[in-house]
């Protein structure tokens, strides 16, 4: 392949210029995030003096007496996410399938409401929700948040499930019936099984999106109890004593590692989202 | 086992689709369901299998009445016209899965797929996915898996309609020697009356949601019950012209041919011919024009103007030395000639 394909590199070597132009400033973006995070500040200076650990202290101490640790915070962010995107699964696989197949009262209603739901700003609903979580006495507590989270991909999950159920042949189904077995073994080890591209998909974008939530934790859990990253970023950088970008820019490095790792491996499943269910 | 289906009702919403349909069909028995597109063939075989339910009337499997037992716990088996194979398992879990669904023990599920496997001649595939077969190949699969329990009653929707031509005869005789072998009763949809006739003991001619014929394929043939039928059995197909009962049968320009003394009554009739029974070796005695000689290799196809207009359809042995635009003289074989009243019953 690298043989047929140094040709027509060398041929378009002007698009190759002028995309390198375009994206340099990214790319000096993210080097600098990268040399600052272990470098000892030099105000003004564009090149740092020396190597220096010291912006990665939050690691090993307290920067804040006021917040929990970063391995505790890390440890909120974890289960927000993961318990997050597992629920946004557990739902949109048995919602999408009841959608997709079975014929029940008010079924168009539930897929109208779907859409509508999936393109609504759900900021605005952030008073309401606030209400109401504090009327369930959820205010302040992961699980609040998490249970908010939940709900609000939930309509995304479902449209995608649906999508991918969609494609799987009605035939499957009946045939596995006409074997003998139950609808639940049918869905279970018939139809789950070809719509697991997209279960994969939807478990690592709802991770994904959990991981970098910000502003649910922010207004519904403020509390010292319920820190995820996002929010004690923030505090970081919005504290008036420390104001320290070096340490802001190490915890952001911190912070990010997750998602590269997750998307580096995952690359191949995210994209089968768009492509549909698998082709039998 | 014996099916017994009577007084069959369905509906859908407010239209009903079939009324009151009655059709046995005998142990060992192929049966085909032969109809135009939309006639309720594969509603009647959904009622069947239990994927529909019954709006009325009631099935029994020998002396057994399953008109409402759910399709898990009948004993029959649908080969679905896209096969409907399992996308993620390969050929052998397929053919296991309706005994693995059953709990049977891991000797007994390789001993049946292994036998199963070599009754339809795809032993060497067990270790595929369904994705590397070919279309043949799927649909052996697809009917190991449907007969791997051995069920009473095996049900086929339009099961060669994906196949290419050549594939389609090949499997034609494979799906009737299974069926032989087995001794299963079997019906097989279709809309391909070529099909229904080289495969199955009785044609079932249905026309929109009633049987009208149910025959042999020999008598269906010779004998229909009325013009829908005459129509639809043969190809090529037979033609219809209209024409008068008196003395003798008229048709118009002058044309005209003895009367069988079967036929009774008189007045306006439609005539039926079958392409093979007119031609110059019955004599003479309707004249007209050649418009058109498709060869066909073994035989030629060749269409007819008659003097009064109407348009006929022969078939002769090649080297017959006619040309288009010729015109002929020729007879038809009066014993097999059929006629039908004005509304399409038969006389
Ligand atoms: N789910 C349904 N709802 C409403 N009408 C239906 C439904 N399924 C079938 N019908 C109607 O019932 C009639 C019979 O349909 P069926 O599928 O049995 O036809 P068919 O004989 O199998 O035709 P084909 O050869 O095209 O498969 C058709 O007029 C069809 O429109
Ligand atoms: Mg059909």
């Amino acid at each position: 392949m690298s043989r047929t394909a140094a040709v027509p590199g060398l041929r378009i070597w002007h698009l190759v210029a002028v995309l390198s132009a375009m994206s340099a400033p990214l790319v000096i973006m993210y080097a600098f995030q990268i040399i600052d995070s272990v470098a000892s500040p030099a105000p003004g200076a564009l090149w740092p003096t020396g190597f220096d650990l010291n912006n990665w202290r939050f690691l090993w101490e307290s920067v804040d007496s006021g917040r929990p640790g970063i391995w505790q915070v890390t440890f909120n962010t974890f289960v927000f996410a993961s318990v997050t995107s597992l629920s946004v699964c557990a739902f949109s696989l048995t919602a999408a399938y009841a959608l997709s197949r079975l014929n029940f009262p008010a079924r168009r209603f539930f897929l109208a409401g779907l859409i509508v739901l999936h393109a609504f700003p759900t900021i605005t609903l952030i008073i309401a929700i606030f209400i109401i979580l504090q009327y369930l006495g959820l205010y302040d507590t992961l699980a609040g948040v998490i249970l908010v989270k939940a709900a609000l991909e939930l309509p995304f999950g479902i449209w995608i499930m649906k999508g991918f159920y969609d494609t799987v042949p009605w035939e499957i189904e009946m045939a596995g019936v006409q074997d003998g077995a139950s609808r639940f073994r049918v869905w279970w080890s018939l139809v789950l099984p070809q719509v697991q591209p997209g279960l994969a998909a939807l478990l690592i974008i709802s991770f994904l999106s959990g991981w970098s939530e910000f502003v649910l934790p922010l207004v519904l859990a403020p509390g010292a109890g319920a820190q995820v990253l996002a929010t004690y970023m923030n505090a970081v950088i919005a504290s008036e004593t420390t104001q320290d970008f070096g340490l802001f820019k190490a915890i952001g490095m911190f912070y990010t590692r997750p998602v590269i790792v997750i998307y580096l491996i995952f690359q191949k499943r995210l994209m089968n989202i768009y492509g549909g269910g698998t082709k039998g | 086992m014996e099916l017994i289906l009577s007084k069959f009702t369905k509906r859908f919403g407010a239209t009903t689709v079939i009324s009151e349909m009655d059709l046995h069909v005998g142990a060992g028995e192929m049966l085909a369901l032969l109809g135009p597109s939309g006639c309720g063939k594969s509603t009647t075989l959904f009622a069947i299998c239990g994927i529909h339910r019954m709006d009325g009337g009631s099935l029994h499997f020998g002396d057994r009445d399953v008109t409402t037992l759910p399709a898990q716990r009948r004993s029959v088996k649908v080969v679905f016209q896209n096969y409907a194979l399992y996308p993620h398992m390969s050929v052998s879990d397929n053919i296991a899965f309706p005994l693995r669904v059953k709990r049977h023990d891991r000797a007994t599920i390789t001993r049946k797929v292994g036998a199963i496997a070599e009754l339809v001649h795809i032993g060497e595939l067990l270790d595929r996915k369904p994705a590397q077969l070919s279309g043949g190949q799927q649909q052996r699969v697809a009917l190991a898996r449907a007969m791997v329990r051995e069920p009473d009653v095996l049900l086929l929707d339009e099961p060669l309609a994906n196949l290419d031509a050549k594939l389609r005869l090949e499997m034609r005789t494979e799906i009737r020697r299974v069926q032989r072998e087995t001794g299963i009763t079997a019906i097989l949809v279709t809309h391909d009356q070529v099909e229904a006739m080289s495969m199955c003991d009785r044609i079932a001619l249905m026309r929109a949601g009633q049987i009208e014929q149910l025959a042999t394929p020999v008598q269906m043939y010779e004998n229909p019950a009325n013009q829908f039928v005459a129509g639809f059995m043969g190809n090529p197909p037979i033609s219809f012209l209209p024409a008068h009962l008196g003395e003798r049968i008229t048709l118009s320009g002058g044309n005209s041919l003895p009367r069988p003394d079967r036929l009774a009554g008189q007045g306006p009739i439609t005539l039926g011919l079958r392409p093979e029974h007119l031609g110059p070796q019955f004599g003479q005695g309707l004249r007209g024009t050649i418009t058109f000689v498709e060869p066909q290799g073994r035989e030629d196809l060749i269409d007819v103007r008659l003097t009064g207009g109407e348009a006929l359809r022969a078939i002769l042995p090649s080297g017959h030395g006619h040309a288009i635009g010729d015109s002929v003289d020729w007879g038809v074989r009066g014993d097999r000639l059929l006629a039908f009243s004005t509304d399409g019953e038969r006389i």
